[in-house]
């Protein structure tokens, strides 16, 4: 089985998580296991993005919801075009 | 939600047992410890002064129980009367500043049928006091130590669980492997715990649906709204850094309702909760889940959990939480592959190859069955064999 360099846990996900060690590289093409389903997706890293650290799967533009085990877990504050990292700097609580 | 990960998560446990200690009261422990309990943070020092002299018997220090008031002081004497009347305790000795309070423990204590015994420091001072507690907790131990392991049904197994230093790959891969543990056990009559209700924001509407009627759904919700309140009042800013956490943002967790999903997945998919219980509160419904209600800070969770009377506590980790408690073992499990390769003698149980797709959430879900049956058995946790005791009180507000 080849390497699976991110999972996203549910097909409507706008992002999947990077699950290998050394994390990935910027312009790597990267293959992920969608768990819904079983099945297989392909992105090109658009940045350095860490182990456990979170790639959007397509273009996300300030304001939209993220959705994540097919749920909302935030909005975006900041842009984030495929295969960028989102994180803190770009995704925040709708709460508190 | 996680239609993917829905695996069988059936599997015929009718013959799995477990060797535990019998207690008066019918509760089954897997530990057999003699305890020294302190009823406040100043019998500490005599309370580590008959550990040190009796070898084997732990004392459990901590830092309150003077002045406190209410709901508060009502919390602080259910946690400590409900650690003493664990099963996993076989003898307790309380120690006290005053007798009043500390007989009031003793008495709870001695409800379960289990020996306890009080002492107090005033108007003898800590020398006799240790001198008098070290002769009756030395005894406690001679008889504590003739006690013999029997074959348990599963049905007499409380479980409790609750997550720390998550990290993305708790909710896909650690968290995960507890649910499926919980939807195999519950249909054989386990008792099970989770809490942290601060953690579960975001996910709380979902959370409430798990119930197992409406009404217990609506009182998980009541729960929610109130410990909400708490951080709408206290909050100075959005909570970053404390929920989620530092660590939690270093392995990539970014809002606390992406956390609250990930924490989630620990109570499985058909599991329902038949309660909600206050802190500390032991469970009058039955067998099956029960929600408690909980900070997320682990060693103040675990110690609420273990003085409601659960037995073994399931933890998974992402980026590496190294918690114990003195009478619950705290298994733990991770599937982050660095945390695994980096803090091993800090896990129980790799589940990594679930990221690797090298293992199933299945055989996950069963080889932490089988950690968690052998450390039933006997065997110590890495927590244990570290030495992490932490025993730590919920406060609710100032003392007066």
């Amino acid at each position: 089985m080849p390497v699976t360099h991110f999972i996203v846990h549910d097909k409507q996900d706008t992002v999947g998580v990077i699950v290998v060690e050394d994390g990935v590289k910027k312009g790597q093409a990267l293959t992920g296991w969608v768990m819904e389903g079983d099945g297989t997706v392909g992105i090109k890293a658009a940045a350095d993005i860490p182990l456990g650290h979170k790639i959007a799967l397509g273009n996300l533009k300030k304001g939209d919801t993220v959705l994540k085990y097919g749920h909302d877990i935030g909005r975006m504050v900041a842009p984030a075009k495929a295969g960028e990292h989102v994180h803190v700097h770009n995704l925040k609580t709708k709460r508190w | 939600m996680a239609k993917a990960i829905k695996q069988s998560a059936s599997r015929d446990l009718s013959r799995l047992t477990f060797e535990g200690y019998r207690r008066k009261n019918k509760r089954v422990g897997i530990r057999n410890h003699v305890i020294v309990l302190p009823l406040d943070d100043l019998s500490n020092a005599a309370a580590e002064g008959v550990a040190n002299n009796i070898k084997g018997v732990l004392a459990l220090p901590h830092a309150y129980g003077r002045l406190q008031f209410g709901e508060d002081l009502e919390l602080h004497f259910r946690t400590l009367i409900g650690t003493g009347a664990n099963p996993n305790v076989a003898a307790c000795v309380v120690i006290g500043i005053e007798p009043g309070w500390t007989k009031r423990v003793v008495d709870g204590i001695a409800k379960t049928g289990k020996p306890v015994a009080g002492f107090a420091i005033e108007g003898k001072g800590d020398i006799q006091t240790i001198a008098d507690a070290s002769r009756a907790a030395k005894q406690f131990l001679h008889d504590a130590s003739e006690l013999r392991r029997e074959t348990c049904a599963l049905s007499e197994l409380w479980v409790s669980t609750k997550c720390g230093e998550s990290d993305t790959t708790s909710g896909l891969a650690s968290c995960p492997t507890v649910g499926n543990l919980i939807d195999k056990f519950d249909p054989y009559g386990v008792t099970s715990c989770f809490g942290e209700t601060t953690e579960l924001t975001g996910a709380e509407t979902v959370c409430a649906t798990r119930g197992a009627s409406k009404a217990v759904g609506e009182k998980f919700m009541a729960t929610w709204r109130a410990y909400n309140a708490v951080v709408e009042r206290h909050k100075t800013n959005d909570l970053s850094e404390s929920q989620p956490t530092k660590g939690n943002i270093a392995g990539g967790l970014t809002t606390i309702e992406e956390k609250a999903f990930g924490n989630f997945q620990k109570i499985g998919h058909r599991t329902k909760y038949v309660d909600v219980l206050r802190p500390a509160e032991a469970p009058t419904k039955g067998a099956g889940l029960y929600f408690m209600d909980s900070s997320s800070a682990a060693a103040e969770c675990v110690t609420l959990q273990a003085a409601a009377g659960f037995v073994v506590h399931l933890f998974p980790t992402g980026q590496g939480n190294v918690i114990g408690h003195p009478i619950e073992p705290v298994i733990k499990l991770t599937a982050n592959p660095k945390t695994a390769r980096t803090m091993p003698e800090h896990i129980d149980l790799d589940v990594s190859g679930i990221l690797r797709r090298e293992m199933t959430l299945d055989q996950a879900g069963d080889a932490l069955i089988d950690i968690t049956i052998r450390t039933c058995n006997g065997r110590l946790t890495a927590a244990e064999a570290l030495g992490h005791r932490e025993f730590v009180m919920t406060k609710l507000y100032q003392s007066a």
